[in-house]
């Protein structure tokens, strides 16, 4: 969908790349990667934001999505490169964005960046969730739990029947209370990197905890340095 | 149940369904209004899933209809998916709108759209997953009053147990007199007993004297010994014995604010009416008779809509809808200022429903729609004599010139439809089909060598209610099968790709399009036993529909392989299209004796249109409309141009069926 290895339009008009993050809520959150490429290829062309194209027989938008969100999970800090033609106001696109965007998705920030750096996939190297839980949850063997993961040498797991091992994708994992001190809450960075990604439902899984009594927020995208 | 119960519900089940963006709303241009207010609340279903259901126009006129309204609100809701619907039962999930959440019982109406048959069941589904009785008999005051319309209606026999209200034609303008209705009884609705029918009953009579609303409830049936009608009766006589459906003289702007899924639907797209109606007067068609007159839209109320649209939706391609776009009178200024308005903006346009002929090439080029490499022709019928009974007469060279131009202007495949079992058919009328099919592929052959395909897309004729065809029979599932085989064994060249529909599918259809309201019975069955997404292809839910009709004593070979007496009153008589019966007849000898009408807009033959609608042609001036004016009494209903005899050969005479078993 990125168009990796296609022929860009070069044009003589002064382009852009802009680097836009946004919140997933909500219904959205029910959407995938995707289907999302399809909602900012139309929210831009209802706002009237011309985007570059490839060349060829189906010209597509250039449009990049930082790493997938999965879907279900809530966010506050996805990113998208647009390729713009033109070089317009940054406030004026914001603003004229934000009206465009389906409900659920939030235009946090708006910045250019170098047209010629690298593919917005490749930079990100982990990524940082914040997981509620029900307040049922016993929070002293959830601990317990947490800590012998965290000692672990090796956590073996099979996904989509392959084995893998999901220890060194953990870079951080620890449980505390959520700000109300009513619900324990799960924070992790896992690593977010092309063909070492790891997956919080994984985690999740090895904690016992059912996927679908949680509440995920990716918080945090943390870039290569 | 509260709309934060149930979105409560659905955080912990949407993630267990494929597509879960189908049921969690949110789209953009969807309206949402306050439900404090004292509005009627109008849930609109289209009983079939989200993917196909959401692109469909119908419903979104009825949508910003309705919610144009300071006094009435409108939501959706579509038929969850077979996975979906398990984890609804299972979490005594209710089927919701999409928009508040709020469960469909909780509206003050629910209006169907039901464009074709096999929707049937789907609709008694979201009946019982909305908790509302399946039959209107069983419905009390507070449950919502269930409305439905949509091609299918014209007959709306089969479906009468179950609808309290159908409205039959066009839906633009008889929604507000239905959301009238309901608003000055809404009051009472509320203070309503729990189980009285009273205010029920009150709202339907209302509804009952609308023009072109029809509440079967209100008629009875009277049928002679051999099963056949003798006499549909209303209850009261200021109910009329004829419903005569609505038509708007001149069609109000499109739609333009487009519902955009957040998911990939069946059409993402925006698609504009440029015409409604069509006057070639093909004898299989349905559509062709019902959406009678025929009424254009002005090229620049299309292009400024479309313009509209882009705006409001961001879609990238732009369908321009009707049943003939070749016929539409400004057809080469509208693709002209269409692909002038949005030549740079990435957008791909489709025009489908041209004529064969080499004009049709022009037009397409014009607007480059390369998207899909195809390009679609529709002679649906193979030998001359065929196209003659049909009255779409074109000849074989125009069609292969037409192919030629085709394969040479960069299109790679041509698909051709055609369908089986018309009247009088022969097993040569058949054959021609696979010959047809070569021959094209041997015109694409010279031009384009080996890359040239042929996809013959052949389905099978169904006699449908108020075409002219009404009085025949159907084939039966041997004869389907029969000529079926033929073609695949005539079609085995790897460049050409035959598809067609399971004959039982086709019995299917005849028998829910020809049925009389002794069906409601087997479709009630037939659902209680698990029979649903009808139109998709599954082998269980034929052993189902044929256990019903078993249940229920009847025969379906009655309604669908009988021919019909001359005199014989059809279950969907009292429902008028305003096209007369009798010209219906005529046109149905003309058949027999292979004469061709020609296109009503150069003469007219007075089917009925005219007289029924005529204050309303006066009271909306303009030449919108396109019946020409009529010329006084005494023509001939059946002539042809002159250009057009000339292009008659002399054909074999019909003699009715052959026998080719
Ligand atoms: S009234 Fe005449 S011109 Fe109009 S649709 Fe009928 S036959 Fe055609």
């Amino acid at each position: 969908m990125s168009g990796w290895g296609m022929v860009w339009r070069e044009t003589e008009n002064e382009t852009m790349r802009i680097r836009i993050k946004f919140s997933k809520s909500g219904g959205l959150r029910f959407i995938g990667h995707l289907d999302l490429h399809k909602i900012w290829e139309r929210s831009t062309r209802r706002a009237d934001i011309p985007l570059l194209y490839s060349q060829g027989f189906h010209p597509q938008p250039k449009i990049q999505i930082a790493c997938a969100l999965p879907l279900g999970f809530a966010s506050n800090c996805e990113l998208v490169d647009l390729w713009v033609d033109g070089t317009p106001d940054l406030f004026i696109l914001k603003d004229s964005l934000s009206k465009a965007v389906p409900p659920g998705l939030k235009i946090l920030d708006v910045e250019n960046v170098d047209e010629k750096g690298p593919p917005l996939q490749t930079q990100v190297q982990s990524a940082e969730y914040k997981i509620s839980l029900d307040q049922k949850t016993d929070i002293d063997s959830l601990r317990q739990k947490v800590e012998e993961c965290n000692k672990a040498e090796k956590i073996l797991r099979e996904r989509r029947g392959k084995p893998y091992d999901l220890r060194p994708l953990i870079e951080l994992l620890e449980v505390n209370l959520d700000d109300l001190k009513e619900k324990p809450q799960i924070h992790m960075i896992l690593a977010s990197r092309e063909g070492a990604t790891g997956r919080p439902e994984e985690v999740l899984d090895f904690l016992g905890i059912p996927f679908d009594e949680t509440y995920i927020e990716r918080i945090h995208l943390i870039f290569k340095t | 149940m509260t709309p934060e119960e149930i979105e409560m519900k659905l955080n912990k089940i949407l993630l267990n369904v494929t597509k879960p963006g189908r049921y969690s709303g949110g789209e953009m241009n969807i309206t949402i209004k306050d439900w404090s207010q004292d509005a009627v609340r109008i849930a609109l279903v289209f009983p079939d899933i989200y993917d196909i259901g959401i692109s469909n126009i119908g419903l979104k006129i009825l949508y910003d209809q309705i919610n144009n309204r300071t006094d009435a609100l409108a939501e959706r809701a579509y038929a969850p998916w077979r996975d979906m619907e398990e984890l609804m039962r299972s979490h005594d999930l209710p089927l919701y709108s999409l928009e508040t959440y709020h469960p469909l019982g909780t509206f003050d109406m629910i209006g169907f759209s039901i464009p074709y048959e096999t929707l049937y069941t789907n609709t008694l589904n979201i009946l019982d997953l909305a908790g509302i009785p399946i039959r209107s008999k069983d419905r009390q005051d507070v449950d919502p009053i269930i409305i439905a319309g949509g091609h299918s209606t014209t007959n709306p026999e089969p479906m009468s147990a179950f609808i309290d209200a159908f409205v039959i034609g066009e839906g633009e303008e008889v929604i507000h007199d239905l959301v009238n209705v309901m608003k000055k009884w809404k009051s009472l609705r509320s203070s309503a007993d729990k189980d009285s029918r009273k205010i029920r009953e009150g709202i339907l009579r209302e509804m009952a004297k609308i023009d072109g609303v029809y509440v079967p409830s209100f008629y009875s049936v009277d049928y002679f010994p051999d099963g056949t009608i003798e006499k549909v009766t209303p209850d009261s006589a200021d109910l009329p014995k004829i419903i005569t459906k609505r038509m708007v003289a001149k069609l109000p702007p499109p739609p333009t604010s487009f519902i955009v899924p957040n998911i990939e639907a069946v059409h993402n797209r925006i698609s504009i009416e440029i015409m409604r109606g069509c006057t070639r007067g093909c004898r299989f068609c349905h559509a062709g008779i019902i959406n009678r007159p025929v009424r254009e839209r002005p090229v620049a109320e299309i292009v400024e809509a479309a313009e509209a649209a882009i705006k409001s939706t961001g879609y990238e391609e732009l369908a321009l809808l009707s049943l003939s776009s070749s016929d539409y009178t400004h057809i080469t200024d509208l693709v002209q200022a269409v692909s002038d308005h949005f030549a740079e903006k990435h957008l791909s346009i489709s025009l489908p429903s041209l004529r064969i002929e080499t004009v049709s090439v022009d037009l397409m080029d014009k607007l480059r729609d390369r998207r899909g490499t195809g390009f679609t022709l529709a002679p649906e019928a193979a030998t001359e004599r065929m196209r003659k009974i049909i009255n779409k007469f074109i000849p074989d060279e125009q069609l292969l010139e037409t192919c030629r131009e085709i394969y040479s202007r960069g299109w790679t495949t041509i698909k051709l439809y055609f369908m089986i079992g018309h009247p009088s058919e022969t097993l040569e009328d058949v054959q021609a089909i696979a010959d047809l099919c070569k021959k094209v592929l041997a015109e694409g052959r010279k031009v384009i060598g080996f890359k040239a395909k042929v996809h013959a897309g052949v389905s099978t004729f169904v006699p449908k209610p108020h075409t002219p065809f009404q009085w025949v029979s159907c084939d039966s599932v041997e004869q389907i099968t029969f000529k079926q085989n033929l073609l695949k064994r005539e079609l085995r060249d790897k460049n050409i790709k035959l598809s067609w529909n399971p004959p039982e599918d086709t019995m299917l259809e005849a028998l829910l399009s020809r049925g009389d309201r002794r069906l409601s019975e087997v479709i009630y069955l037939a659902w209680r036993n698990g029979a649903k997404f009808d139109a998709w292809q599954e082998e269980r839910k034929y052993t189902i529909w044929n256990d019903a009709i078993r249940e229920t004593g009847l025969d379906s070979d009655f309604y669908t392989h009988r021919q019909r007496r001359i005199d014989e009153i059809f279950p969907w008589d009292h429902i008028s299209t305003a096209v007369k019966k009798s010209f219906l007849f005529k046109d149905l000898k003309s058949s027999l004796e292979g004469q061709i009408r020609i296109d009503c807009r150069q003469q007219c033959f007075a089917c009925g249109i005219l007289p029924t609608f005529n204050d309303l042609r006066r009271q909306n001036p303009g030449d919108y409309w396109k019946c020409p004016p009529v010329i006084g009494p005494g023509r001939k209903s059946v002539t042809r141009s002159d250009e057009e005899y000339s292009r008659i050969k002399a054909g074999e005479s019909v003699k009715g069926s052959e026998d080719y078993s």
